[in-house]
């Protein structure tokens, strides 16, 4: 582990990987499959390279919150499951899941992906709310942008549960047919500084040898709606704006694939 | 629409009024008060201390350990339960990676340096506030540092670029975006970014020109806390 940690960050510098790719290219395959849980209102498996994830859309109603009386609402967990990798062990979400959790919920909450105005029901009474719940099968590395975009394509395929009109009990096993109003898709893409060479898509050893990362949440405008700097070492203005260049156009790329992985399955 | 005048009256890149001090806790190896506008941040370093659990010590040199905390009477609405949440824990982490990078714990191998922030009133900045007192405490406490972290909130309401938001700004009806942001003096390299909100490439290239402007005021005004305490001394 630390010999090719070390051969990773000499590699780096001569603009290598260890597995052969080039410095922005994701693995092969990246698959996207839709409704992959019945129970769920809405799922997606996203595989990138041996990096498997998943989302789940579970929907509830529930009293809005006192300050946005006319509004539903969307919140993103993240586990981290201990069958995933040797690194993780049984128990609540610690640091690493709650950054992803946070950074994949920001990503979509500040590009105003879903219109949380239609969420609403009877306004300071009943309104829908949306959980996101992010789970990994198989940790390879770069879960910022698999779970982005599992969210993503989960998201699209969810629909609303049926509704009694009379008890207005919500019956989980009868979908209706109507989706979320989504306004925007966002996506995550996450650039890694390694020895001062960029990098996107890391496996798990890539990146326990990274100096800084950014991951960029862009809308299909190429706007930015979330970033996030890690790791402890500092970046200049001038890195900071090839990163997002960097970010920006690789969105447009697993934004190709994931349209072509959703046309597939229809 | 375009955001002409500022909800509080400031210039665009105007911060709020900033008061620092340095060792206003006795009992803390290091200490600051840090107030900038209505927020108000005190911070104090515990260490180099032994680190427990034991298993946690790293042989080769000291670890950062920092806890950033909202008390509950402190924000703007309701009552924050206490304890910490996801929102404390990652901030404490960001905040840990913002200021270690310019730390050196290489002299104090299997200790810990235990920094504590806590806020008793807030009005947006808070993350921003937090580093800037931990800076001024850490070095305040003598743990060796390559450089001082300064730190403030940039960015953009309806358009505008502008500087060190108020609660007010982060909220106004429009399209804003919040990106807190912390730098080096030399070489104004940045050890913290995070944004939410909506901005192109251009304006955010924008905002991070005027936190390179903003944090050297900070800097200078870290400085002076501590050149004060030490020439009272």
């Amino acid at each position: 582990m630390i010999l090719n940690k070390e051969t990773i960050y000499q590699l780096a510098s001569q603009g290598k990987r260890l597995d052969g790719r080039g410095l922005l290219d994701y693995r092969d395959p990246i698959k996207v499959d839709l409704n992959i849980s019945w129970t769920a209102e809405g799922s997606a498996k996203v595989r990138i390279g041996n990096t498997v994830v998943m989302a789940g859309v579970k929907m509830a109603i529930e009293k809005p919150y006192n300050d946005t009386p006319d509004e539903g609402g969307i919140s993103v967990n993240a586990e981290l499951l201990p069958l995933s990798s040797p690194n993780y062990e049984p128990g609540p979400p610690g640091i690493k899941a709650v950054e992803l959790a946070r950074v994949t919920d920001r990503g979509i909450r500040e590009s105003k992906a879903i219109d949380v105005k239609k969420l609403c029901i009877t306004p300071g009474e009943k309104a829908w709310f949306v959980t996101i719940d992010l789970i990994t099968i198989n940790d390879s590395g770069n879960l910022f942008d698999a779970f982005a975009l599992a969210a993503l394509a989960a998201l699209k395929s969810a629909q609303f549960p049926k509704v009694d009109p009379t008890t207005g009990a919500i019956d989980y096993h009868t979908k209706t047919g109507e989706r979320l109003p989504l306004l925007k898709e966002p996506l995550v893409v996450t650039v890694y500084k390694i020895n001062g060479s960029f990098i996107v898509d890391p496996n798990q050893e890539e990146e326990g040898a990274y100096d800084a990362r950014l991951s960029v949440a862009s809308d299909e405008r190429g706007i930015i709606s979330a970033l996030q700097k890690g790791g402890n070492e500092p970046l200049s203005i001038e890195e900071i704006s090839q990163m997002v260049d960097i970010a920006l156009d690789k969105a447009k790329f697993l934004r190709k694939i994931l349209t072509s992985e959703l046309k597939m399955r229809d | 629409m375009a955001y002409t005048k500022r909800v509080d009256g400031r210039k665009f890149d105007e911060l709020r009024p900033i008061e620092a001090k340095a060792g206003v806790i006795p009992n803390a190896d290091g200490s600051a008060y840090f107030k900038q506008g209505n927020t108000i941040a005190y911070a104090a370093v515990y260490g180099p201390r032994e680190m427990f659990p034991k298993f946690k010590q790293n042989p080769k040199k000291g670890i950062l350990r920092c806890f950033y905390s909202m008390m509950p009477f402190s924000g703007s609405g309701e009552r924050i339960r206490p304890g910490g949440n996801r929102r404390s824990q990652e901030i404490s982490m960001v905040m840990m990676n913002a200021l270690d990078s310019v730390v050196d714990l290489s002299a104090f191998p299997n200790a810990v340096v235990d920094v504590f922030v806590d806020l008793p009133q807030t009005d947006a900045g808070t993350r921003c506030a937090a580093i800037c007192a931990a800076g001024i405490a850490l070095a305040d406490a003598g743990i060796p540092m390559k450089d001082i972290i300064s730190s403030v909130a940039v960015g953009q309401v309806d358009g505008t670029v502008v500087a060190d938001l108020n609660y007010n700004e982060e909220a106004y009806p429009a399209i804003v975006s919040d990106i807190p942001v912390a730098m080096t003096h030399n070489g104004k390299l940045i050890t913290l970014l995070q944004m939410d909100g909506e901005i192109s490439k251009a304006d955010l290239m924008k905002a991070l020109e005027m936190a390179k402007i903003a944090t050297e005021k900070i800097y200078e005004i870290q400085k002076q806390a501590l050149k004060e305490k030490f020439t009272k001394e």
